[in-house]
């Protein structure tokens, strides 16, 4: 009884047509691939990106070089000095990003105590050589001012969940 | 003893303790601050609040007596409400400033914060401001918004430092701890107050902003200056040494450490460091390597052996060169046909024979216990600010301290008796002492006594030695480096075996044993001072700057001048330069294994903290190799250790024992004679180099100290510029009065270039107006 089920089932080919029904049924849905550079996906806010340092409106640099984001680096890609600036508060002389290290898991901007480092929405970034994901602190800065409307907003929006 | 329970732990403790102190034996954690085991109790920070059954309110578990049978709860309900809302309070004014406070990640505050506090504030008003103090180079007060006011720092001041330099002023909302009006914190030990803080209020100034706790690894080490030799941890962060802290060991430095050690590291990183082999060609230095600069020394010493006979060479080594280096020196020189090696350079009398080591005649920690001192010859808080320390400590339980001494510096500490005489009269007061213990215990009269004239002085401390039961006579850097220290060396003998007392030398420097175990002495070769007066062909000089750490720097310069090779193992480019003709780059402490020897004989081995700077390299290593080059048999080895065992070997037991050398009266006529002290910040080459050390009241100019009496004899006022003359030596300097200097001297410090000029540390001086 079997065989004669399983013969009607080949010879028909009930399986093909199932197949083509779903083949079928996506060609008239809705489409969901995006022609990606013309068009993008949406992005929540805590999108995790390029990173970014940010400054205060005052145009001072948030950052007080506590080095929790190196800490609490899982990847090592954060690399920070030091020193005390003439006005006898604590900067960084230097703030390095790996971004070839970096896993994007966002805890160097949850660790942050003053918001300065971020991850933006940004991750259409390239590098021609290896050398240029390593980014230093004006790159890091420059990021932040350019997009710094964006970030803030971000911010805004994730601040009642924190 | 009494029993007392702790969250149901039965625990034994002596009657006249503290909860705190039975819940520690329990191994029961009760949160605190102000609390601190060497520290008086304060109880006014409230933390260690716990429940004791029957009591209506928390108590302090510091300031609470232990009885017999108390039931005490450290996480009930009444404990734990009290302590999180103590640390509630204690967080209302202090500042969120985690992330750049240096404390941050060692912080106690922090630490029983996350412990004991709760997850947020109620308190949303403004908080307090403190303006920051200015309290001198080594500790900043920036951030005095942080003080939760404990008042260690203000009992570690009175208490162990012996000064009160800092201190509460004000009330409640008011209060703040400040140092007193435009003065800075001059104290030697004065850096533990920055351990002490359980926040970052006091904080190091040369660390400040250079790295978070968490980057540092810590290594052990052993201080490289005073004979202490304190246990250190040297903080490392990228082959760099960053800060130095106490290791606690109760037998050795307690908890403390002195200033010279905490700073010192600054040194390490000083731009004098030496960091290529160079060698002297047609007057210009050109940089080589290690093996040309190695063959270069060898060819030298090989021609001097065979030209002028291996007694031209001569080696000097500073005392704070590990027991490895001294003892392959000595063993190089020796191989060599040469018995001229000393590292005792600042002492000018060597006739003193002891029958083994020179040491402290007994462990550290028994100066506590003493109930009498006499202390001969020292400038005890700057040249041993721990066994200071521990003399204080003594003193504050009864004990006497009498003092010998040519300058009446400030002890901070009650003195008993003092007798404060030039140092030409040194001996002559010993001998009254002497004389008058003689004449109290109704013993046989020595000859040589019989003409010695006893004065009062020296009968209150005859007096004073013998009603002891623990006495100790020791021995310090100016009576070691006086011109008669062998006869003041036996004189202190003989007043100790008639009292009773332990007789002992001050170490004047971390390997100063050491050096004596390491047979870095003559047996009948020159020593340091023979090998200035003869000027020898070639001198090997270990870590030594010969004009700031000789005894008589004027006459080392001109040895220097004549010799016909120096050859300079420093970690420093210092004034070598003008007079040697090689300069081999040598390890300090922290980047080479080796051993010191302290005081009490304790050998303590370290191994180097980070590796050598640039192309320097550990002096055994160097003087290793230097051995094979000469073709020396038996220096082969393969590490430290087996220097340091084959040196302990060979080695002198320690032993003060003294034959005894008969007093006769010092016939010297000086009208004016120079005292001379080694400041605490110019002691070794190390230390020279420590910026943050430098900038301190310690390691100011030197200038010529007289008594106002002696400054009106010779026609002089405070700041008047002088010549100072010995023979055909001189230096000019500043005058200063110091009332504290006995008739008839100057006080010029030595070890500083202003005075590296000058001749001996002791004897006839001459001053004329500039």
């Amino acid at each position: 009884m079997e065989k004669i089920k399983e013969f009607f089932r080949t010879f028909l080919l009930v399986e093909l047509l199932k197949g083509m029904a779903l083949t079928g049924r996506y060609m008239f849905a809705r489409k969901i691939t995006v022609q990606f550079p013309d068009e993008k996906t949406p992005q929540g806010y805590r999108f995790r990106g390029l990173h970014a340092q940010r400054r205060y409106p005052n145009g001072e640099e948030r950052c007080i070089g506590c080095k929790l984001c190196e800490a609490v680096c899982p990847a090592l890609a954060i690399k920070i000095e030091v020193a005390e600036r003439e006005d006898g508060t604590r900067r960084t002389t230097q703030y390095d990003i790996d971004l070839t290290k970096c896993i994007f898991c966002g805890f160097c901007e949850e660790s942050c105590p003053v918001d300065a480092i971020v991850e933006t929405r940004i991750f259409e970034y390239h590098g021609e050589n290896r050398g240029d994901l390593y980014y230093t602190k004006p790159m890091l800065l420059a990021v932040g001012e350019k997009h710094e409307a964006q970030i803030a907003k971000d911010r805004a929006s994730d601040a009642k969940y924190r | 003893m009494i029993n007392i329970e702790i969250d149901g732990k039965l625990v034994e403790t002596e009657r006249g303790s503290t909860v705190m102190d039975a819940a520690h034996k329990a191994g029961v954690y009760i949160p605190h601050f102000c609390y601190h085991k060497k520290l008086s109790i304060a109880a006014n920070c409230r933390m260690c609040l716990v429940e004791v059954e029957k009591a209506p309110k928390p108590l302090p578990a510091c300031a609470t007596p232990a009885a017999d049978g108390m039931k005490v709860y450290t996480h009930s309900e009444m404990a734990v409400k009290a302590q999180k809302g103590v640390m509630e309070f204690l967080l209302i004014n202090h500042p969120l400033d985690c992330p750049i406070c240096d404390q941050g990640g060692e912080c106690q505050l922090q630490d029983l914060a996350m412990g004991y506090g709760g997850g947020a504030s109620r308190y949303a008003e403004e908080k307090r401001m403190v303006s920051p103090k200015e309290i001198g180079e080594l500790i900043s007060t920036v951030e005095m918004s942080r003080c939760i006011q404990c008042t260690r720092c203000v009992r570690f001041g009175q208490e162990i430092a012996g000064q009160m330099e800092l201190g509460m002023a004000n009330r409640s909302e008011y209060a703040e701890i400040v140092s007193f009006v435009n003065s800075a914190v001059e104290s030697e030990l004065s850096g533990n107050m920055i351990d002490l803080c359980p926040v970052g209020a006091l904080t190091s100034k040369p660390f400040r902003y250079t790295a978070r706790n968490w980057e540092l690894s810590r290594r052990k080490s052993v201080s490289p200056h005073d004979g202490l030799g304190a246990s250190l941890a040297v903080h490392v962060k990228d082959n760099k040494v960053l800060r130095v802290v106490p290791v606690e060991n109760e037998a050795i430095n307690e908890c403390w450490i002195s200033d010279k050690d905490r700073f010192s590291y600054e040194g390490l990183n000083s731009p004098d460091r030496l960091t290529r082999p160079m060698i002297k060609q047609n007057n210009q230095w050109i940089e080589v390597e290690w093996s040309a600069a190695l063959e270069y020394v060898a060819n030298g010493l090989r021609q001097i052996t065979s030209g002028a006979g291996a007694d031209n060479i001569a080696a000097l080594a500073t005392p704070h060169s590990t027991l490895e280096e001294l003892y392959l020196l000595q063993k190089l020189v020796r191989a060599m046909g040469s018995d001229n090696v000393d590292f005792r350079l600042r002492q000018s009398d060597f006739s003193l024979v002891t029958q083994g080591t020179p040491w402290l005649g007994m462990p550290i920690a028994e100066l506590n216990s003493c109930d009498r001192f006499l202390i001969v010859g020292s400038f005890l808080r700057k040249d041993q600010p721990l066994i200071a320390q521990r003399i204080r400590q003594a003193v504050k339980l009864g004990a006497q301290a009498n003092v010998v001494h040519a300058a009446d510096d400030d002890l901070l500490m009650p003195v008993a008796n003092k007798a404060i005489v030039a140092p030409s009269k040194m001996a002559d007061m010993l001998a009254q002492i002497l004389k008058a213990l003689v004449m109290h215990k109704e013993a046989a009269m020595p000859p040589e006594l019989l003409e010695v004239a006893v004065g009062d002085a020296a009968k209150a401390i005859a007096e004073s030695l013998a009603t002891g039961e623990r006495s100790a006579v020791l021995l310090g850097n100016l009576a070691q480096q006086h011109t008669e220290a062998s006869l003041l060396a036996s004189l202190a003998n003989q007043i100790a075996e008639l009292s009773g007392a332990k007789f002992g030398f001050l170490a004047e420097a971390a390997n100063s044993v050491g050096g004596h175990m390491a047979r870095a002495v003559p047996e009948s070769g020159m020593n340091a001072m023979q090998m200035l007066e003869k000027p020898r062909k070639a001198y090997l000089l270990l870590n030594v700057e010969p004009e700031l750490d000789m005894h008589n720097p004027d006459l080392a310069i001109s040895a220097m001048k004549q010799a016909d090779m120096v050859v300079a193992m420093s970690a420093y480019k210092h004034n070598a330069i003008e007079y040697a003709d090689v300069l081999l780059p040598i390890a300090p402490f922290t980047e080479t294994s080796g051993t010191f020897v302290n005081n009490e004989g304790t050998v303590q081995s370290f191994k180097g903290a980070v590796k050598p700077l640039g192309d320097a390299r550990p002096a055994w290593k160097v003087l290793r190799v230097l051995g094979n080059l000469l073709d020396i048999p038996g220096f082969d080895y393969d590490s430290s250790e087996a220097i340091r065992d084959e040196a302990l070997s060979t080695s002198n037991k320690p032993g003060n024992r003294i034959d005894g050398i008969s007093y006769k009266k010092n016939q010297t006529g000086a009208v004016l004679e120079r005292v001379t002290d080694v400041p605490i910040y110019f002691a070794d080459a190390l230390v020279r180099r420590a910026d943050a050390l430098q900038k301190t009241p310690d390691a100011a100019m030197p200038s010529a100290r007289m008594h106002k009496d002696e400054m009106q004899r010779l026609g002089l006022n405070p700041g008047d510029e002088v010549r100072v003359a010995q023979g055909s030596a001189s230096a000019r300097l500043k005058v200063k009065r110091d009332d504290r200097l006995p008739l008839g001297v100057v006080r010029i410090s030595a070890a500083h270039p202003a005075t590296a000029g000058l001749g001996p540390m002791f004897g006839e001086i001459s001053l004329e107006r500039a």
